[in-house]
């Protein structure tokens, strides 16, 4: 791999890319380096990044990783040290682990469908030449709506009294009852949520599509005549690296970004409907004020986004060919 | 330009004379209409006298104001006054010095107050258990039935004051074409209200008002399964509409004139006024026949105003006094006659009586009525911590009672399993 040229493809793609070489303790291609006279300057232009991340992500960290050991009254009077029974009570509890089950469930559901359909649509959009524009523009269009506004219109189509959605499943003899049905909110929720990221997983597939070289296609179409087997063989492996950093982008969605969605759906009272492990922080820390319980949970939903996010690099990332 | 000028001058002229006034705040959780209320009486009362002024903030709903109220208590930049709701009460009570009680507030500040000049049904809801009180009730509310008159006239029934005549007359319902009946937010229809109406033990040490320590709430017993046995089955036979734990949900059939029945809050009036569009009555909220001294009044619903602790004494005085203000006969039946809720003092019920309110508006005078009732052992109130996660596990249950998930057996034992796990932990943090 390091004997290859590194060129830059796509801006965010090489942060991986850079990411991984650190990871594997590979040294970075020699690049011109800038001077600075001074050996404070380069802190003194990085000072407002840092300070931002201490601020806002260092300081509230280590404040829930220590609440998280403490039981404490909301009002901040007294904190007893439980030492871990936040997280066993949490662990233990019926309430979170279905929630987790749910979460990882929505998590691998909501990223291969809205993947997948992604891809499909850029591949179609790819070929298409007479108004390309106009079809490009209105699968775009989507992403420009903000999650709790795409939730409420989402869930016009889904309310139980006038929803069209609604109307749809009784033609077919179905009772559709999102908002008191377990799997039919979930259905929901995961049609909601794919609609959303479809138009953001169509942008870089497109644009990946569109960095494949002419040449390149022209000499696969000498080779193989079944476009299947030209996408296969082609057309996905010089797609990887965008496919897999839209693989780390959906999963963070699904698991973090898809709250706005989940509130307006359950409407403040989620009940027996399903939600995600954030959406539980936040209702056991904001609407059930336990400060302890929920630092806890949220420690334990970090540990677990990192997790994720070193296996992704460890394990799938070296079958990522940058080109 | 002339004109501008001179406005600018009078701003600062105001906003001089605001200066010197002591300046107090008020969190709430309320929205739209009743929002705007809030700012009506805020003005009344800097109009009405010049040392305080008064600005209410709204925080969002009523769990977020309670939410935000605490975050800036933890920082130093409480407001003076927090409004906070019913199921969030025990929260706050607990945290004892976090606020000043209001009746120590009020009497320090020089100014007389009186326990037995506010409703029977009111006064210990927000009160500690020798009956001071800690919260000044504000906006107070009752579940009552509301019905619809052509409805009942179709099917030639009268209004149910039991459960025992709901059953004979819904089916009348049902066959003139209607949904019979549907509730919103059966944890207080159907549980808290169950137990205050039949006159119910809800927890243990007092209803929870004798300490925290030990205290556990009591939903398994028969009484109580039998509710929701019945409720289930009242929806197989399509007697009564389950839409789930949203509370627009299950008023929407109500208002669109497909449910006879509807059991909300008394202070859904002035909405339902708006968006019905044909003529409705409310009598109280049923109650068991069956049950030996079931028929007492309703716990009181809606939320409380707490003066936050850790404020000079001069902002004290101003909270004292706007708190007097608020309870005064006119504010009362300014407040209930804009929103629903029901006056809190006798005099401002008199006053509205007096004033002729009920004759044009008689559904306005149920949920007072309601809270007027005779009193038993355990319709004073409750106090448990961590109540609204406790609420939120019943919503949960109840969801599955209704998809056939769980019986009503199991989901009880569910409920008291998880609801006593909560109160032991919100005890150990109480220490």
């Amino acid at each position: 791999m390091t004997d290859t040229p590194f060129t830059i493809a796509e801006a965010e793609t090489t942060l991986f890319a850079r990411l991984r070489r650190w990871w594997s303790g590979e040294t970075a291609n020699p690049v011109k380096r800038v001077q600075f006279d001074r050996p404070l300057t380069p802190w003194m232009f990085l000072l407002p990044q840092l300070a931002v991340v201490a601020i806002f992500f260092y300081w509230p960290s280590v404040q829930a990783v220590t609440s998280s050991f403490y039981l404490e009254d909301p009002f901040g009077f007294g904190a007893t040290f439980v030492a871990l029974d936040n997280y066993t009570d949490a662990l233990t509890s019926r309430g979170y682990l279905s929630t987790a089950a749910f979460t990882a469930f929505f998590c691998v559901v909501v990223t291969a469908l809205s993947l997948g359909l992604g891809l499909l649509l850029a591949v179609k959009a790819d070929k298409v030449i007479r108004g390309a524009e106009t079809y490009k523009t209105l699968l775009i269009s989507v992403y420009a709506i903000a999650p709790p506004v795409a939730g409420l219109i989402g869930m016009m189509f889904f309310d139980m009294h006038m929803g069209p959605f609604t109307q749809m499943a009784a033609w077919f003899g179905y009772d559709l009852k999102v908002g008191i049905d377990y799997w039919d909110t979930a259905s929901a929720l995961i049609v909601i949520s794919v609609w959303k990221q479809i138009p953001y997983n169509f942008i870089f597939f497109l644009s990946g599509l569109q960095s494949v070289p002419v040449s390149v296609r022209e000499a696969a179409l000498i080779d193989a005549k079944s476009g299947w087997r030209r996408f296969c063989d082609i057309t996905l492996p010089l797609l990887a690296p965008t496919a897999f950093f839209l693989l780390v982008i959906n999963i963070t969605y699904t698991m973090f970004d898809t709250f706005p969605i989940i509130d307006v759906i359950v409407k403040d009272k989620p009940a027996n409907n399903p939600m995600t492990l954030v959406y539980k922080v936040y209702l056991d820390g904001f609407k059930g004020n336990d400060i302890g319980g929920s630092s806890a949970q949220s420690v334990i939903l970090m540990v677990v986004v990192a997790l994720l996010t070193v296996l992704q690099f460890r394990f799938l990332e070296r079958r990522v060919h940058y080109g | 330009m002339f004109k501008t000028a001179s406005t600018a001058i009078t701003l600062a002229l105001t906003a001089s004379t605001a200066y010197a006034a002591t300046d107090i705040s008020w969190w709430h959780g309320m929205g739209g209409r009743n929002g705007e209320v809030i700012n009506e009486i805020a003005q009344q009362f800097n109009a009405a006298q010049d040392q305080c002024n008064l600005t209410p903030v709204s925080r969002g709903t009523y769990e977020e104001a309670l939410s935000s109220g605490i975050a800036a208590f933890r920082s130093g930049e409480q407001p003076n006054i927090l409004q906070v709701f019913d199921a969030g009460a025990a929260t706050i009570i607990a945290a004892k010095g976090a606020t000043v009680p209001a009746e120590d507030l009020i009497t320090s500040a020089g100014e007389s107050f009186d326990r037995d000049a506010f409703i029977a049904g009111v006064r210990n809801f927000y009160a500690d258990a020798d009956g001071k009180f800690i919260g000044m009730p504000f906006n107070s509310s009752a579940p009552i039935l509301y019905y619809n008159i052509e409805a009942f006239e179709k099917a030639g029934v009268e209004p149910p004051k039991t459960w025992e005549e709901f059953e004979e007359i819904a089916p009348a319902l049902r066959d003139a074409g209607y949904i019979p009946m549907t509730a919103s937010q059966l944890t207080w229809m159907m549980v808290e209200n169950f137990k205050s109406r039949n006159n119910q033990q809800f927890a243990t040490n007092n209803n929870g008002y004798d300490g925290f320590d030990g205290t556990e709430i009591l939903v398994s017993d028969d009484n109580q399964k039998m509710m929701f046995e019945k409720l289930k089955a009242w929806a197989d036979e399509d007697l009564y509409g389950f839409y789930g734990a949203g509370w627009a949900d299950n008023l929407k059939p109500f208002e669109e004139g497909q449910a006879a029945m509807w059991i909300g809050s008394s202070g859904s009036f002035g909405g339902l006024q708006q968006s019905a569009e044909f003529d409705f009555d409310a009598v109280y909220m049923p109650y068991w026949d069956a049950i030996e001294g079931a028929g007492t009044q309703s716990f009181i619903g809606g939320a409380a105003l707490f003066a936050m602790a850790g404020k000079p004494e001069e902002e004290n005085a101003c909270t004292a006094q706007f708190f007097t203000f608020l309870t005064s006969p006119e504010t009362q039946f300014f407040y209930h006659r804009s929103t629903g809720y029901v006056p809190i003092t006798e005099a401002a019920y008199e006053l509205a009586k007096s004033e002729g309110y009920y004759d044009d508006q008689p559904v306005a005078e149920v949920g007072i009525q309601q809270l007027m009732l005779e009193g038993g052992e355990w319709s004073k109130g409750y106090r448990m911590g961590f109540y609204p996660q406790i609420r939120s596990v019943m919503e949960r249950e109840f969801n599955r009672i209704f998809s056939d998930e769980v019986s009503v057996d199991e989901a009880f034992s569910i409920i008291e399993e998880e609801g006593n796990a909560l109160l032991a932990r919100f005890a150990k943090t109480a220490n």
